[in-house]
Order: structure tokens, then sequence, then C-alpha cells
């Protein structure tokens, strides 16, 4: 046992229906594979009408907990990061620290940042771990985010939960490294109490995801000393499934690195579970010893990136819960039209 | 009336400028006119398509002119669709050459990111008829849609010909540093490209953007002699049509813009067989082929073949839109038409990225909306 801070266990979730982004398309008259070629992203996927961000946090950390093999008592907090919390005012945190049947003496925050909401958790929680104020921390990145009918965003804009347990007990991939960078930058916003959000067309790219994630990666491997080529995977994130490839290759990555931490194509824009996913899926096959690095990104804007090492505590843990590939396995995927996904989401004025 | 030569060029990058303001731009592209010809301008014509629209700001003679330290003079803003930068040009070079000043400052600027994309189909409305055009639902892209239609039917022109004229314009702007794209484009994608206002796809139109060209326009007669050619304007004409497309007498070409170019041909006495270089209106890829016909280069319905046979490359007969045109170098619209003569300016003194050899006669050709206004300007170098 020594006191690096690391994570001890994680946990993802994704629901199990989904809508093929062409037949999203063709509702709107657009030409089919517009998308699916243009952005790179075949299908997403669509929350029941019983799921939203507790729910899915609720999966994803009870996966995390028993990979973790912490005692519940031992867990000192509960952040979740999401832009879809079902309450403006009462923290989904508290709701999942409950159903988990975790202490009651627990600090509980719910944080938001747009996409980079899930990083952030991850961000506070290891730093409290670090600061030796809690033993065992859990971090949680979780959506069910709209897009309005007919806009861009509705290709993408998917359901998901990633959750990571940090402590210094049998840690399974110590946390080397953090850096945060962030700006006053207008690309996509939600007033309170609209259901939709709005974002501003071309500016979202260059000014916004692309500035910050690059700002973001440079500065972690400048300030550790790193270069791309030291890195076995590279997790960013993913609002379509063409920015990370984009971003990845200006940086220097190869697609090799960025494989296993891709998901978008095939579920979409999970938001605040993005990049944790993506990391969810790497540590899934990853070898000890492997240096990951994960650049997560939120609107409004800012990116916060982290390197983490994989040990040789990793194969036994992530043996006691499901891999996000058998949690997204084709076989269990099931298909909507888009009038079924448009009910399933709440997008149809009801009554009068 | 007096000879009028361009004194002094200035133009900023094309492209996305997150970073720069409609001001930024102006003052970009003035400064460096005004400090090339070194004299102070005293009238300032700014043209500008859409600044009402996508930046909230009119009466920008008045705010641009005060942006450089200008404030006292005279200074209006033009308006001709995207054929603004032309008309502005050709009312510069009237002050000049009717003695209402001697130095005139001529800038095209367009700031047209700042909003989102559908916004851009709005603002081409805002060029059409609006009553009966716009309104229904045909923009400027649904109305060049039409036409290529014609061309089709009436020609045989192809699909294929037609998206050449995209992988040209790519072509000749990979050398400019100034172009929005400097990427070559493939005929496949071109024809694969997503769908806009059939036959036309994303890739057959320019795109939006920002940026600003200006020239500082002074009398031929005393202008210093430096070390680049003086290049003189030997020819302007501007003529218009029936606005509504479906109101035209043809559909297949603009009457305007043969008006316009049989009235700077006249006046600077030449042919279209004179040009050696041109800068046109691509607003769409068919747009080219329209212009080819219309300024005479080649015969009408032949443009088709013409441009896939490279009679229009660098190496062709009349080498066109050396720049990238506005599908490559960009299309801000108030600074198309500015544009356009700087490039020839650049041309005709040998210092362009993308140089025509020995190129003695230019041509630039503006136009607004889908052929409501023409403006032609010819171009020559001097000694």
């Amino acid at each position: 046992m020594d006191n690096t801070v690391g994570i001890t266990g994680y946990g993802a979730y994704v629901p199990r229906m989904r809508i093929k982004t062409s037949d999203i398309a063709e509702e709107w008259g657009v030409e089919g594979n517009t998308i699916s070629k243009g952005l790179l992203l075949q299908e997403k996927s669509v929350p029941a009408v019983d799921e939203d961000t507790i729910t899915l946090s609720v999966e994803a950390a009870t996966y995390a907990i028993q990979r973790a093999q912490v005692s519940r008592a031992d867990v000192g907090a509960v952040y979740i990061g999401s832009e879809s919390h079902p309450y403006a005012v009462k923290p989904s945190g508290v709701v999942v620290a409950e159903a988990l049947g975790l202490s009651r003496q627990i600090h509980v925050a719910d944080y938001e940042f747009a996409c980079n909401a899930g990083a952030q958790a991850m961000f506070v929680v290891s730093g409290l771990v670090r600061g030796g104020v809690i033993k065992n921390g859990l971090a949680i990145g979780a959506d069910t985010s709209q897009g309005a009918p007919g806009d861009a965003l509705e290709y993408s804009a998917s359901a998901g939960a990633a959750a990571f347990l940090f402590g210094t007990s049998n840690v399974i991939a110590s946390l080397d490294a953090f850096y945060s960078y962030t700006s006053d930058t207008p690309d996509f916003w939600r007033r309170e109490g609209m259901m939709y959000p709005r974002h501003a067309g071309r500016f979202t790219g260059e000014p916004a995801y692309f500035s910050h994630v690059s700002a973001a990666a440079k500065g972690i491997m400048e300030q550790s000393g790193t270069q791309a080529g030291d890195f076995k995977y590279v997790i960013f994130h993913q609002p379509n499934g063409k920015f990370p490839l984009n971003v990845g290759k200006a940086l220097g990555f190869t697609e090799e690195q960025m494989q296993p931490g891709r998901l978008a194509p095939c579920i979409g824009n999970t938001y605040s579970a993005s990049s944790p996913l993506g990391l969810a899926a790497t540590l899934d096959i990853a070898d000890p010893g492997d240096r990951i690095l994960m650049v997560s990104y939120g609107s409004g804007a800012g990116s916060t990136a982290f390197i983490f090492t994989t040990t040789s505590q990793l194969a036994a843990t992530r043996e006691r819960a499901p891999y996000v590939s058998q949690i997204t396995d084709p076989s269990n995927r099931r298909y909507l039209d888009y009038g079924q996904y448009a009910k399933t989401r709440g997008k149809i004025r009801l009554g009068a | 009336m007096r000879d009028v030569a361009v004194l002094g060029i200035g133009q900023t990058k094309f492209g996305e400028l997150w970073d720069k303001s409609l001001r930024d731009l102006f003052a970009e592209a003035s400064l460096q006119a005004i400090d090339e010809a070194s004299v102070q301008p005293q009238a300032i014509y700014v043209a500008n398509a859409g600044g009402g629209l996508y930046n909230g700001q009119q009466h920008l003679g008045a705010l641009l002119a005060d942006h450089i330290g200008l404030s006292s003079l005279e200074a209006i803003r033009i308006e001709a669709a995207d054929a603004s930068g032309g008309v502005a040009l050709r009312q510069g070079w009237a002050a000049v050459a009717g003695g209402l000043a001697d130095y005139v400052l001529v800038t095209g600027v367009e700031k047209m990111t700042d909003l989102e994309s559908d916004y851009q189909g709005y603002v081409q409305t805002t060029f059409t008829d609006q009553d009966v055009e716009g309104f229904s639902g045909l923009n400027l892209t649904a109305l060049y849609a039409l036409v290529a239609h014609q061309h089709m039917a009436a020609f045989g022109t192809t699909r294929e010909q037609i998206a050449a004229a995209t992988v040209q314009a790519h072509a000749h702007a990979r050398k400019n540093p100034l172009a929005q794209f400097n990427n070559a484009v493939k005929l496949e994608s071109v024809l694969n490209a997503a769908a806009l206002a059939s036959p036309l796809r994303m890739l057959d139109g320019a795109p939006a953007s920002d940026g600003a060209a200006a020239v500082l326009l002074g009398p031929l007669d005393g202008a210093r002699k430096g070390r680049l050619p003086l290049v003189r304007i030997a020819g302007s004409g501007q003529a218009g049509d029936v606005i509504a497309l479906h109101n035209r007498r043809t559909l297949t070409g603009f009457p305007a813009a043969e008006r316009a170019a049989a009235a700077a041909y006249k006046q600077a006495g030449v042919s279209s067989s004179d040009i050696q270089v041109a800068e046109v209106h691509d607003a769409y890829s068919i747009a080219l082929l329209i212009a080819l016909e219309d300024l005479g280069f080649v015969a009408r319905g032949q443009a088709g073949a013409a441009v896939a046979e490279g009679v229009a490359g660098m190496a062709g007969r009349i080498p066109t839109n050396p720049s990238g045109g506005l599908k490559a170098q960009g299309a801000p619209l108030g600074a198309i038409g500015v544009a356009q003569a700087v490039e020839i300016v650049r041309q005709l003194r040998g210092t362009a990225s993308n140089q025509v050899a020995n190129a003695r006669l230019g041509l630039s050709h503006n136009v607004g909306g889908v052929g409501g206004t023409a403006v032609v300007h010819i171009f020559s170098k001097e000694d």
C-alpha cells in the first residue's frame, strides 16, 4: 500500500435503446448519409422514460464500487457532473448516495460545466483524496442530453454514465498529472428553464473545442515533460466522430492510440460521460504500465486533462463488472424510429 | 475625365476570422492601401452588403472613417448585394475621373461569421426580390440552382462540368496565402457533398467569409512611379436587369453582365480576346460558367466543355480566378469586387502569388444577387 492517488474502481452504463442518425436525417429532409459521413456518427443512445442522470449514475457507480470492493462507509464524497441534472435545485448526488447505501457522513455537490462536468468531478475528488480529506471519493459523469428537433445537435445528443472511485489503496490507474484550461467562450449554452441548448454553429469548432482541447493537451504534456508518442492511449471529448480524430491528428497522436476510447460513432455524444466513458473503455483493455492521456472539453468553455498510468491491479479488478463493450453489445440494442424517439424523449407537446 | 490609377492596394486574409471584427478588417486593408500610396484620401467609399444584418451596424462610412482616424472626410457605404465592391470601385473611379476628389479610398469589408450558419440563408433572401422570391424561400442558392438546371437543359452542360469549376478554384488557391482554403478538392467530393438545392451541393458554393480589401485611387497623371508598374483603370461598366429571376428574358446568362462588359470593353478600346487574366464572380460553380459566356470568353453554351478542358485554368487561353475566386479565396460579400481588383493589380504588377506570365490587361467582374446588378472593370499596365 502506498499513498499514490488514483482510480480504484470504475463503472460504465449506456442505455440500450438507439436511433440511427440516418433516420433522424431523413425525418428532417436531409440526405441519410450526410451526418454519418460528415460527422462520423452512425447512431446514438436513447434513455428509456424511467431513466435519467440519477439512474444512470447509480448503475455506473454500482459497478465502480463492485470493482473497487471498497467499503461503502469509506466513500467520503459523491460528485456528479452533468448538464441534465433532473433538478435545478436538489443535487443528483444525494439520491445516488442514498441509492448506493453510502454513509450519511459524506460530502455531496453537483457539478456543471457542459460536457466537462464529469472531468471536473474527477479533478475535485482526486484532490480531496490527495489532501487526505477523504479516503475514497466517487466522481461521475452522466447525462441524458437533449438536442432541439431539426437542430444539428439532435444527431449527437445522447445518454450515458461513467463512474470512477478515487483512493489510495489498490489503485488500478495512478493519477500522475492534471491540468485545467478555461476561458469565457460562448460556443454553446442553455438558460435556466430552457429545454434545449443553443449553440453558435461553426464557432463551436476552432475557437472552442479545438483551441481548448489543444491548449490543455499541450499544457499537460509540457508540464509533465511528455509528448504524444509517450502515451499508449489518448481519449478526447467526443462531440461527434470527427472532431477527436482531427484534434488528435493535429497533436501528433495516431488512430491506434485513439481507437479504444472512441465511442461516439456508436453511442453519440454522452456529454459529461463522453471522455469518462472513453477512459472506461480504455481501462477495459489496457495492460499494466500503460500511460493514458484523457482530455475532456466542456462548452463555455474549458478543458481538463489527466495522465494516468495503469497498474498490475487493473486486470483482476476490471473482471468484477461488465466492460463497456458488453454493455453496448449489439445484441443489447433496441432501435427506435423517430416517432418513438420523440415520444420517449418528451419532445412531443402533449395535451391542449 | 482624367485617367485613374490604382496607387495602393490592401487585403486581409479571408476566412472565419474569429478574432477580427468588422472594424479590425476595415482598418487592416485600408491602412495597407493608404500606406502604399503614401497619400491621404479625401473620400472613403465603404463597400458592404450586410452590415445591418450581420453586425447590427449601419452608417458605416462614418463609423469606419472614424475608426481609422479620418472622421472628417466625406464617407459613404455603398451596397449592391455581392456587387457592392465593384460598384463602389466604379464610384471611386468616377469621383477621381471627374475631379470630385484626387485620392479616394475604396474598401470592401464584410464580417459574416458572427451569426449562425442558418442566418446566411436569410441574408441571401435580402438580395432577391424579397416579396416574391425571398419570402417564398428562394434564396440565392435556390435561384442559382434554377439557372444551373436551365443551362444543363438548354446546352447539355453536365453536372461534372459544373463541378469542375470548384476543382479549378481550389487548385488556383493552393499557393494563395490570403485564401480561406488552400486545399485541393476532388471532383468526386464536389459531386457527393451534402445537398443544398439540386443540382448544387455544399462544395458548389462560395463560403461565408470575413475579410476586407482596399484600393487607393488617384490620377494617373503625376502619379509617383515607384518600384512597381502603375495600373490604370482602362474601362468601367455597370448595368442592371430585372431583379426577379422569373421576370428575365433569359435564364441561362446574365444580360446585365454582358452589357456591363460591353461598356467596359468599349471604354477601354479592347475586346474580350485581348484580356489576359480575369477575376470573375463565382458565387456558385455555375456562375463561373455563366461569367465566361457573358464576358465573351467562350460562346454561349460552351462554358461547360471549356472549363472541363481547362480553358480558364492557369495554362488555358483565359486564366480565370488565379486567386481561387469566391469559392476558394473566399467571399466576404462587400469585399469581393475590391479583392478582384486587388488581384488584377497584383497580376499586372507581376506580384501575384499565382502569377499569369506577362499580363498587361486584366478584367474584374462582380455580380449582385442572381444578376440584378453587374459591374466590370478593365485594368491595364502602364509602361
